[in-house]
């Protein structure tokens, strides 16, 4: 059924290269992404795959290549205009703010589609008074979604592991990003945190349209939820396709060989 | 092992507590202690307001930022010669309505001044050592000192905020002869504090106030969402040059606006030691602390100490601060309130 939705291109990644020192993070990487799928991007430790992400939404700043998203060709993108044009992120070593609570730290994934001034806040104006309760209520919405209303005033550095990859996930979520970017969503859960984690991913995927790209390590996983798949290993790409065709490629096989996830 | 940490603490905070009641039981009068003790409380909330501004800039961008007192007194130098020039330039009344419309351009000034640190000095030295920063700030008082002295002169110059320097008797009933409280120092007081509250409700409420929050936390991680850090560093600047601002119009229409303001204002130096560098209680605490360790320090133990070894006598409030920080350090260096350094592993 989601088959039916996927539509053009509206992320394009071309011929990125990106290394730090002598390290060769990635070669002449390409990609698509297309709107409303899932798409995943698996491939060994230190194949490339976060650094591809961080390329993506500014955190890096590629040596070579271009970004298409929307349209709009980026060589250099900074992270604030990556997230104000619509490109939300997670992250594989958590990125919270860990004194702040759960509805704080997702609010300020709220605070990019905030735009009354500095003054206004200030003097708490009516209208800037207005808007922190309008927005408010869109993040109380995602906190529901989520199902942690139980914890909303925690600091997150008190949550447990699994729920603290919830928050990310609904700090980027609270912008209403247009593809999400998620770093090994599951990570380090149990089978229990995984089929919440993989539900959510699909819901937010059907219910709000949102295009995915995600890093899994869980073959399973990658393999049920993803339309296509890249496969990435020593900075160079290796596979690209459905799921199928993938786990059937033998250049991707050898890969895998000998290395147990 | 806690304890055994903590014992200096304790041990300092006893020797604290008990200088704290020395007077009292050695036979000064209760009214005139708390007049000392108030007296010192009004003092300290304007520590905690400068400390207040130094804490946010540390916590927001790490710099420690050894300009504070150079702010103070360029903002109150601004605040004082415009107040001056205003009716002259543009024949508004001298007074009060030269006054505020001064205000609000000196505070215009401090946010301009934001902007132009947070581009020249704050923007190529990011990724660099935090001594490198702490040089640049060390520049940046200097160019303050001697660039307020170009451009608004180096007398002494008065703000006058129409309030009256006799002192006002309250609680007459409960003590014999009441106790008398500087009525300046009672305004300033309650500005400072006001300020301290709204600034407090600005971080918790708004917006803004939580993206300063999240660069706080986390800088690497709120610049990986988005949030636009050399935004968030100007506004922090500019709310530190405002807190300097108001520092700097209080202490001057109570002392003249003079060079000594700087060294004034960079007691809160010795505040953010106490109250630990990153913590905003911390600021508030550590300057109420000072406030009346200096004040009863003075008042108290100077005089006997005079008495005992024929000293010159006085100064005390000029060093006592810097001296209980330097305790503070040795005991407890991350502060009364200040987290202690973890490093990622
Ligand atoms: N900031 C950095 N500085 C230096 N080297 C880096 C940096 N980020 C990544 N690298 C290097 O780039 C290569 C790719 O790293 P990356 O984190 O993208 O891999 P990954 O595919 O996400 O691996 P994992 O599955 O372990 O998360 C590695 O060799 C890594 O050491
Ligand atoms: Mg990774």
């Amino acid at each position: 059924m989601r088959q039916r939705k996927i539509g053009e291109v509206i992320l394009d990644v071309r011929n990125i290269s990106l290394s730090f020192g002598g390290v060769k993070a990635l070669q002449g990487i390409s990609f698509d992404v297309r709107e409303h799928e899932v798409r995943a991007i698996i491939g060994p430790n230190g194949a490339g795959k976060s650094s591809m992400l961080n390329c993506i939404n500014g955190v890096y700043h590629p040596q070579e290549g271009e970004i298409v998203f929307r349209g709009e060709v980026r060589r250099d993108m900074d992270t604030h205009h990556a997230a104000e044009s619509g490109i939300g992120r997670t992250f594989q070593n958590l990125a919270l703010f860990k004194g702040m609570s759960v509805l704080d730290n997702i609010m300020t994934g709220r605070n990019l589609r905030m735009k009354t001034g500095i003054l206004a806040q200030a003097l708490h104006l009516g209208p800037a008074r207005a808007e922190e309760l309008r927005e408010r209520e869109f993040v109380e919405h995602v906190i529901d979604f989520l199902e942690i209303q139980a914890y909303r005033k925690t600091p997150v550095g008190r949550l447990p592991y699994g729920l603290q990859k919830r928050v990310d996930l609904g700090r980027a979520l609270a912008a209403q990003p247009q593809v999400l970017l998620l770093d090994e969503p599951m990570a380090g859960m149990n089978l229990e945190e995984k089929q919440d984690m993989c539900r959510f991913v699909l819901d937010i995927n059907d219910e709000f349209g949102t295009t995915i790209v995600l890093i899994e390590h869980d073959m399973g996983v990658v393999m049920d939820i993803s339309d296509r798949v890249v496969v990435l290993d020593y900075g160079k790409k290796i596979g690209d396709g459905t799921p199928d065709e993938v786990r059937n490629d033998p250049e991707v096989i050898k890969a895998y060989l000998g290395v147990s996830h | 092992m806690a304890a055994k940490k903590n014992g200096p603490v304790i041990a300092l905070g006893a020797v604290l507590a008990a200088g704290l009641a020395a007077p009292l039981v050695t036979g000064s009068p209760l009214g005139f202690y708390l007049e000392v003790l108030i007296g010192g409380l009004m003092a300290g909330v304007l520590y905690s307001l400068v400390a207040l501004g130094f804490v946010l800039i540390f916590k927001a961008s790490g710099v420690f930022n050894f300009a504070q007192g150079a702010m103070v007194l360029f903002a109150a130098l601004a605040l004082a010669r415009l107040a001056e020039w205003l009716p002259a330039w543009i024949g508004i009344p001298a007074g009060f309505p030269a006054l505020t419309l001064a205000f609000v351009l000196a505070a215009g000034i401090m946010v301009g001044l934001a902007w132009v640190i947070e581009r020249i000095v704050l923007r190529p030295l990011v990724a660099q050592d935090p001594v490198a920063l702490l040089m640049a700030t060390l520049g940046v008082t200097f160019f303050l000192d001697g660039f307020g002295q170009t451009i608004w002169g180096s007398d002494i110059y008065k703000i006058d905020l129409g309030i009256s320097k006799d002192p006002t008797m309250i609680l007459e009933s409960m003590f014999q002869g009441g106790i008398l409280v500087s009525k300046e120092d009672l305004i300033a007081a309650v500005i400072a504090a006001g300020l301290v509250i709204l600034l407090a409700l600005f971080f918790q409420k708004t917006a803004t106030g939580r993206a300063l929050r999240a660069v706080a936390d986390d800088h690497q991680a709120a610049q990986s969402i988005g949030i636009p850090l050399n935004r968030i560093w100007v506004i922090v600047w500019a709310v530190a040059g405002f807190v300097a601002l108001v520092a700097g119009m209080v202490w001057g229409a109570k002392l003249g606006v003079q060079f000594s303001l700087a060294q004034l204002a960079l007691k809160a130096l010795p505040v953010v030691i106490l109250g630990g560098f990153t913590s905003i209680p911390g600021a508030i605490i550590g300057g109420l602390i000072i406030g009346v360790g200096e004040k009863m320090a003075e008042v108290f133990l100077g005089p006997p100490l005079v008495k005992m070894w024929d000293l010159a006598g006085g100064g005390i409030e000029n060093w006592f601060a810097y001296v209980l920080a330097l305790l503070f350090l040795m005991v407890r260096p991350e502060g009364l309130f200040g987290e202690k350094h973890i490093d990622r592993v």
